[in-house]
C-alpha cells in the first residue's frame, strides 16, 4: 500500500527583516498507514514548523517555498497539499476531517467561553459529510451522542456529564483526552501529534501513550508524533526522524536508530540523556557548544561545529539524505559524498 | 556527626480559599502537610512529585519567600549556630539570605534582559557590602570562569547568549555569595536535551570543587537519579517516601514511588515502559480523600488505607508513608 503521507523535499522559510530563516529546508519523510512515525529534535529544529506546513497554517512571514506534501485518501487522486491555499475550500475540508492536530496545550487549544462538547460537535457538524454522505443532515443532538461515544472511547469517565464542561473545569489529563476525541471526531486518514504529553504529569503521560498506542492499534490512524523526548518516542514510535535545524538528520525504524544510530548527531543525543538505566552521577558525554541561532545557521552541515567526527568537507558542502543501510537513511559524508541540492 | 545544613520538621504550609464580600474561607489548600527532611553538608536532596504536590512551595518556605503555616526549618549557618528560619521576621533573616541561594527554572526570565552579565551575576555581592568594583568584576570573573563561561563576556547582556550559557549565568548568580546551601527548582527542566547534560555535569563538577550542598527539586526521575544522594518523594503535600537514590530506584517501598518509576518512558524500544499507567488523578489538596491520600489510585488498597492515615515511618531505613511497605514487594528501576 503507498503510504498515507509523502513529504518530499519540504522548504518553509520565513522571511525577517533580519533575514531569511530556512526553518525547514528540504524534508523528506513518508506515513505508511497505521504507522506513528517520530519527529524528533531540539529547540529550532524545524519539528513545529513541518507540522504547520502539513495543516498549511504557517505565519507570515513564514511560506512554504517548495516541496511535495502527498496526501492519499482511498479511490481519489493523491493531493499535494503545498499546492493548496492556504484559505481554500480544498485546504478546509482536509484540515481537521482528513489531518486532525492534538496540540501541546490543549487549555490554550480549547475555547474557554465553550463548553468542550459544544467545540466538538461544531467540528462535527462542519465535516458532516465525511461522516453522512448522502442523506439529511446530522442534526445537533446525532452529533452529540457521536460525543459522547467519542468521550467513553478515549477514556473520559462520565462522559455525558463531561460535554458539558468547560476546558477549565477538567483536569490536564482529561483536557487532553477531550483534545485527543476531537481530533478523532471526524476520522482522520493522520493525526499530528504536537508534543501531546509534554505539558503533563508523567503518571498522566503515560495514560495519555497508552491511550494513543490503543487507538492507534483499533483505528489504524497513521500518527505523526512531534517530540523532544528520545524516551517517549522509543515507546510509541515505529519509525524515527531526528531532525536538527530545519534538515534531517537521519531517518529510519526505531530499533535502528536507538540500536545502530548512524548520524554522529543521533549518537551524541543518546549519549547524552540521563537516563534511569545510566550510571548515578558520572559525568555524561556533551555535545560541546550549543545551538546556533537560525540567522547565524553554520554552512555546509549545520551540525558540524559540534560534531565530534568532523571532516573537511563537512563545513564546505551539505551532505544529502541518503539510505545507508535497508530502510535507514542519513545525512552524513561519514557515508556518502552525494551533496545535497540548494 | 555535626549538625545537617538544614533541618526541616514538620513543616506546613496551608493557603486559605476565600470567597465572597466577607472573604469567608471556604476551603484550606493543605500545599505543604508535614514535610521532614534534614541535609547533610556536602549533600543533594532530591525533592520529586508531579505538579501540585508541593515540593516548590517546600522549597519556597525554605528559602523563606513565604512563611510556612507552622513547623521548623533548622539551618546552620556559617558561624555554627542553627536557627529556625521558620518563625524569623525580615530583618533578621537578612544576615541569612546570602547563605541560601536559589537556581531557577527558566533562564530566559530570571535574569535582568536590561543588566549586564556582570551587573546580574555581582547584584548578589553589592546587596551584600562589596562596595568595591575591582573586586566585584575580579570575583564574577572568577564565577565566569567556574561556570564555563568566558569572562570576556561579562559586558554583555542576557540576549547575546543561549539557553545553556544563561542556565550557566544563573548558576554562577546563585554561587556568588559562597552559599551554604543552594536550592535548584527544576534547574535542567527548560533546557534542550544536548545542553541538559552540560549543565547537569557542571552542578556535578561544582558539587565536588566545592562541596555544594543542595536541594535539587525536579519532576524528571531520571534526572534525580543521575544527581541526587538521597530522594524524598512528595505527593499531595506529603512526603511519602525518603531514602537513598540506590535504594528508592532498586527497591521502593511506595506504591507510589514504584507507579512514578515505571511511568518513565526509558529511551528505549526494546525496554517497554511507561505503559503501567496509574489509574486517575491526582487528588486535590483543598479536599484530600480520607486514610491515605493515595488509596484512590493505589493499586494495593486495603480497608486500613481508606480508614486511616499512615505515618511517615522507618521501615530498612526508608522512611515511608504505607500501611503495607513491609509486606509489598515492588519493583524498581
Amino acid at each position: 500500500m503507498p503510504p498515507v503521507l509523502q513529504v518530499t523535499d519540504l522548504r518553509v522559510h520565513f522571511f525577517l527583516d533580519e533575514g531569511l530563516v530556512r526553518a525547514v529546508d528540504g524534508v523528506s519523510f513518508d506515513v505508511e498507514t497505521g504507522q506513528v512515525v517520530g519527529i524528533v529534535g531540539e529547540s529550532g529544529c524545524g519539528k513545529s514548523v513541518t507540522m504547520k506546513a502539513l495543516l498549511q497554517i504557517v505565519e507570515p512571514p513564514g511560506r512554504i517555498v517548495g516541496g511535495q506534501m502527498l496526501l492519499r485518501s482511498d479511490g481519489a487522486a493523491p493531493v499535494d497539499l503545498a499546492r493548496l491555499s492556504p484559505r481554500g475550500a480544498e485546504m478546509r475540508a482536509i484540515r481537521g476531517a482528513e489531518i486532525a492536530l492534538i496540540p501541546q496545550e490543549p487549555m490554550a487549544a480549547f475555547s474557554p467561553v465553550h463548553t468542550v462538547g459544544d467545540q466538538i460537535i461544531e467540528a462535527l457538524l462542519l465535516h458532516q459529510r465525511k461522516w453522512r454522505p448522502t442523506g439529511p443532515a446530522l442534526s445537533r443532538a446525532d452529533a452529540r451522542t457521536i460525543t459522547v461515544e467519542l468521550f467513553q472511547d478515549v477514556g473520559v469517565s462520565m462522559p455525558g456529564e463531561r460535554v458539558d464542561a468547560y476546558a477549565w473545569q477538567l483536569s490536564g489529563g482529561l483536557r487532553q483526552r477531550a483534545m485527543i476525541a476531537m481530533a478523532l471526531s471526524c476520522r482522520p486518514r493522520l493525526l499530528i501529534a504536537d508534543e501531546p504529553t509534554t505539558a503533563l504529569d508523567v503518571t498522566t503521560q503515560a495514560q495519555i501513550l497508552n491511550l494513543l498506542r490503543d487507538l492507534q492499534r483499533r483505528h489504524g490512524t497513521a500518527i505523526v508524533f512531534i517530540t523532544h523526548d528520545l524516551g517517549v518516542i522509543a515507546q510509541i514510535a515505529h519509525s524515527v526522524v531526528v531532525m536538527y535545524l530545519g534538515r534531517v538528520m537521519e531517518h529510519g525504524p526505531v530499533d535502528d536508530i536507538f540500536h545502530a544510530p548512524k548520524h554522529p548527531y543521533t549518537r551524541s543525543l543518546l549519549r547524552s540523556i540521563p537516563s534511569l538505566l545510566a550510571t548515578p552521577q558520572s559525568p555524561l558525554p556533551t555535545i560541546a557548544g550549543s545551538i546556533p541561532h537560525p540567522l547565524g545557521r553554520p554552512p555546509g552541515c549545520a551540525f558540524h561545529p559540534r560534531c565530534p567526527e568532523v571532516m573537511a568537507e563537512c563545513a564546505q558542502r551539505t551532505p544529502a539524505l541518503r539510505v545507508i543501510e535497508r530502510t535507514q537513511s542519513a545525512a552524513c559524508f561519514l557515508y556518502h559524498h552525494d551533496e545535497a541540492e540548494p | 556527626m555535626t549538625a545537617p545544613v538544614l533541618d526541616v520538621r514538620r513543616l506546613q504550609k496551608f493557603f486559605e480559599v476565600r470567597r465572597g464580600f466577607r472573604r469567608r474561607v471556604v476551603a484550606t489548600v493543605r500545599a505543604v502537610d508535614d514535610v521532614s527532611f534534614a541535609i547533610q553538608q556536602g549533600e543533594t536532596l532530591g525533592l520529586v512529585g508531579e505538579s501540585g504536590c508541593g515540593k516548590t512551595t517546600t522549597a519556597r518556605c525554605i528559602l523563606r519567600a513565604m512563611a510556612p503555616s507552622s513547623g521548623e526549618i533548622l539551618f546552620r549557618a556559617a558561624d555554627g549556630q542553627v536557627v529556625d528560619l521558620a518563625p524569623l521576621p525580615r530583618a533578621n533573616l537578612r544576615p541569612l539570605r546570602p547563605q541560601i541561594q536559589m537556581i531557577f527554572q527558566d533562564p530566559f526570565s530570571s535574569l535582568n534582559p536590561r543588566m549586564t552579565i556582570f551587573d546580574n551575576v555581582a547584584e548578589p555581592l553589592l546587596v551584600n557590602g562589596m562596595r568595591n568594583r575591582r573586586a566585584r568584576l575580579d570575583r564574577v570573573a572568577a564565577l565566569l570562569e567556574l561556570t564555563g563561561l568566558r569572562p570576556e563576556y561579562m559586558h554583555r547582556f542576557p540576549h547575546a547568549f543561549s539557553g545553556g550559557q544563561r542556565q550557566r549565568i544563573g548558576i554562577a548568580r546563585a554561587l556568588a555569595t559562597e552559599p551554604r546551601l543552594v536550592v535548584a527548582d527544576e534547574p535542567v527542566s527548560a533546557l534542550d536535551v544536548s545542553v541538559r547534560a552540560q549543565v547537569l555535569n557542571l552542578l556535578l563538577e561544582l558539587r565536588q570543587r566545592l562541596g555544594l550542598t543542595m536541594l535539587f527539586v525536579a519532576h524528571d526521575l531520571s534526572v534525580v537519579k543521575h544527581i541526587c544522594d538521597r530522594v524524598a518523594v512528595m505527593y499531595v503535600g506529603q512526603l511519602v517516601e525518603l531514602t537513598t537514590t540506590a535504594a528508592l530506584f532498586a527497591r521502593p517501598r511506595h506504591p507510589y514511588t514504584a507507579a512514578l518509576i515505571r511511568a518513565v518512558p526509558i529511551p528505549d524500544p526494546r525496554k517497554p515502559s511507561g505503559d503501567v499507567a496509574l489509574a486517575g488523578e491526582v487528588a486535590n489538596p483543598a479536599n484530600p480523600p480520607s486514610g491515605c491520600y493515595f488509596h484512590p489510585r493505589c493499586p494495593y488498597v486495603v480497608d486500613r488505607c481508606r480508614a486511616e492515615a499512615p505515618a511517615l515511618r522507618n521501615v530498612d531505613g526508608h522512611f515511608v508513608r504505607c500501611h503495607r511497605a513491609e509486606e509489598l514487594s515492588l519493583a524498581g528501576a
